[in-house]
């Protein structure tokens, strides 16, 4: 028998698994299971987006881009942040097209992270900031922000956790799985201690689009003093339903962008054609199609969080991503209890709020990524399981 | 458009509760708009989407021109109500091009649509000509997919 991990590197063998997939595979084996596990949007990409990748299908384009991206995709993206965030990005310079948001990410690690640097990032929070850190050489730095702040980073919290290693804070807004967003006064105050303290931004701002309540998304990027010291992650995945594309982009400075490009050149050579000519099509037509989107998850969002509170699970209003995540404490179950009775009585499956980090123990994962049909049974049937607890106990 | 009126319009199968949250409007206030909407005529009604072919075995419907000579002095709307007055017909429009009324009729066999239009429709003081097209499957309707299987599978995977 070969000890393999003699010949393993040592950071991957620390890095766990994902806590999510757990509970995908016990909801995998059962039938009549109610999800609402899911982190991507229940909508098909809009026909007319498909059309355009088809279309180039047909059209024979079936070779590689350019490495940072087909340049017509480069202008649109350009355009966006400048039409919606009111910041100008150079195409030919400061912009790279990756393999999703989280290629993104790992380029920006891999590029600014040195053995021993910091990085800071809050939690609860999408579980890929802190294994990438670490295999990147960097130690991770956890910030919990709490229920009562509505989940939002507090500037005293970041001036606590900084130290004279600390190289870059990770800003994960709107965020999963907690929908808390960071409003622009809120973006003020982070940006004072990162220019105070000389620090980096890592903005991952996938889930942008899907800000609620009429406010337009911020990006910390546009904050005085703050589009120099900002990386910007973005993707098409959740404004565009176009997870399986594959399509993601950074936007940031030029020193750093073309550090990054190598990697990407070098590592995975060009994101995937067909979804760049498709992401065109997206960026250049398709507004309508994210406000129609962004208006329904908008009305199932009131109407899961009214289903909570009404049921006794306080929850406090989530204004970004399609997550609500609901306080389970009063159960007196833990969330991983919580969640494995619910899907063994029930067969309704949410996924614990500390597969998300610590501070996510007492709180649930909860996707409104589903029909309002599915989403009134799982209620339901949730509404149910809580009266049961009562009565047991 | 007025968001209540676009979540009755794709389904108002949901209670007043129901709606008061996904607007985040006080329920009483839901209550008294769709009253007024009922009251001023602008909600006319709420019917379920049947998929007839489920349920009938005979059941046809087609789907008329009809070319008209308007009448001097009320145009097309007496022809419209001389066709709504009907109760073989089940929607009737008014078009621009090459004819003037489009109209689904509906009855339990060809041979009931012949006849309408044969003896009642056709006979229409003003009426200049007529077109049946028989309509074969409906395959959409009110927005609403009647040709798949309804509980599509979800083909989302859990991926992290």
């Amino acid at each position: 028998m070969i000890d393999y991990s003699k010949f393993l590197n040592d950071k991957i063998q620390y890095i766990k698994p994902s806590g999510i997939r757990k509970f995908f595979d016990i909801a995998n084996e059962m039938e009549d299971v109610i999800s609402l596990s899911i982190g991507e949007p229940d909508f098909q990409t809009p026909w007319h987006i498909r059309d355009e990748g088809i279309d180039s299908l047909k059209k024979g384009k079936t070779w590689y881009s350019p490495n940072r991206g087909f340049s017509d995709l480069l202008k649109e993206i350009c355009n966006y942040y400048k039409r919606r965030f009111n910041i100008t990005y150079d195409y030919k310079t400061q912009t790279l097209v990756t393999v999703g948001g989280s290629e993104g990410i790992d380029l920006a690690f891999r590029s600014i992270i040195q053995q021993g640097d910091e990085v800071i990032i809050p939690q609860p929070s999408f579980v890929c900031y802190e294994p990438l850190t670490v295999m990147a050489g960097g130690t991770p730095v956890i910030i919990n922000t709490k229920n009562e702040d509505n989940f939002r980073l507090k500037a005293d919290d970041l001036r606590a956790a900084i130290t004279d290693k600390t190289k870059l804070l990770v800003l994960p807004f709107p965020n999963n799985p907690t929908g808390a967003i960071m409003e622009k006064h809120d973006l003020e105050e982070i940006a004072k201690v990162i220019i105070e303290n000389d620090l980096m931004v890592l903005s991952d701002e996938i889930y942008s689009e899907l800000t609620y309540g009429n406010r337009r998304p911020v990006s910390i990027a546009s904050i005085d003093g703050m589009y120099e010291r900002t990386i910007v992650i973005n993707g098409f995945s959740k404004s565009y339903a176009m997870t399986g594309w594959r399509l993601g982009y950074v936007l940031g400075p030029e020193q750093i962008i073309a550090q990054m490009t190598k990697l990407h050149q070098y590592g995975i050579m060009s994101a995937p054609t067909t979804a760049q000519y498709a992401a065109i099509e997206a960026l250049r037509n398709g507004d309508n199609d994210v406000t129609h989107m962004r208006d329904e998850y908008d009305m199932r969002r009131r109407l899961v969080v009214d289903g909570f509170n009404s049921m006794g699970l306080s929850c406090f209003e989530p204004l970004g991503a399609f997550y609500v995540f609901p306080c389970i404490k009063s159960t007196g179950l833990s969330s991983e209890e919580f969640c494995t009775r619910l899907i063994m009585d029930k067969h309704v499956a949410v996924v614990p709020g500390n597969a998300f980090g610590e501070s996510g123990e007492g709180f649930v994962r909860v996707s409104y990524s589903y029909s309002i049909a599915h989403l009134k049974t799982a209620l339901k049937r949730i509404k149910e399981f809580l009266a049961e607890l009562e009565q047991n106990s | 458009m007025d968001k209540l009126l676009k979540l009755l319009g794709a389904n108002s199968d949901f209670t007043t509760a129901e709606i008061a949250a996904m607007l985040g409007e006080p329920e009483d206030y839901i209550k008294a708009q769709i009253k007024e909407y009922e009251n001023k005529g602008v909600i006319k009604g709420y019917q379920a989407v049947v998929d007839w072919e489920k349920v009938e075995q005979s059941y046809v419907e087609a789907l008329i021109e009809l070319k008209v000579t308007p009448k001097k002095e009320t145009g097309f709307d007496e022809m419209a109500e001389m066709c709504m007055a009907f109760d073989e017909v089940k929607s009737v429009y008014l078009m621009a091009g090459a004819y003037d009324f489009s109209l689904i009729v509906r009855g339990e066999t060809m041979q009931d649509i012949a006849m309408f239009v044969a003896k009642k429709l056709s006979t229409i003081d003003g009426v200049i000509s007529t077109a049946t097209h028989f309509i074969m499957r409906c395959y959409k309707d009110r927005g609403l997919n009647l040709a798949s299987p309804q509980h599509k599978e979800d083909g989302r995977l859990l991926v992290l």
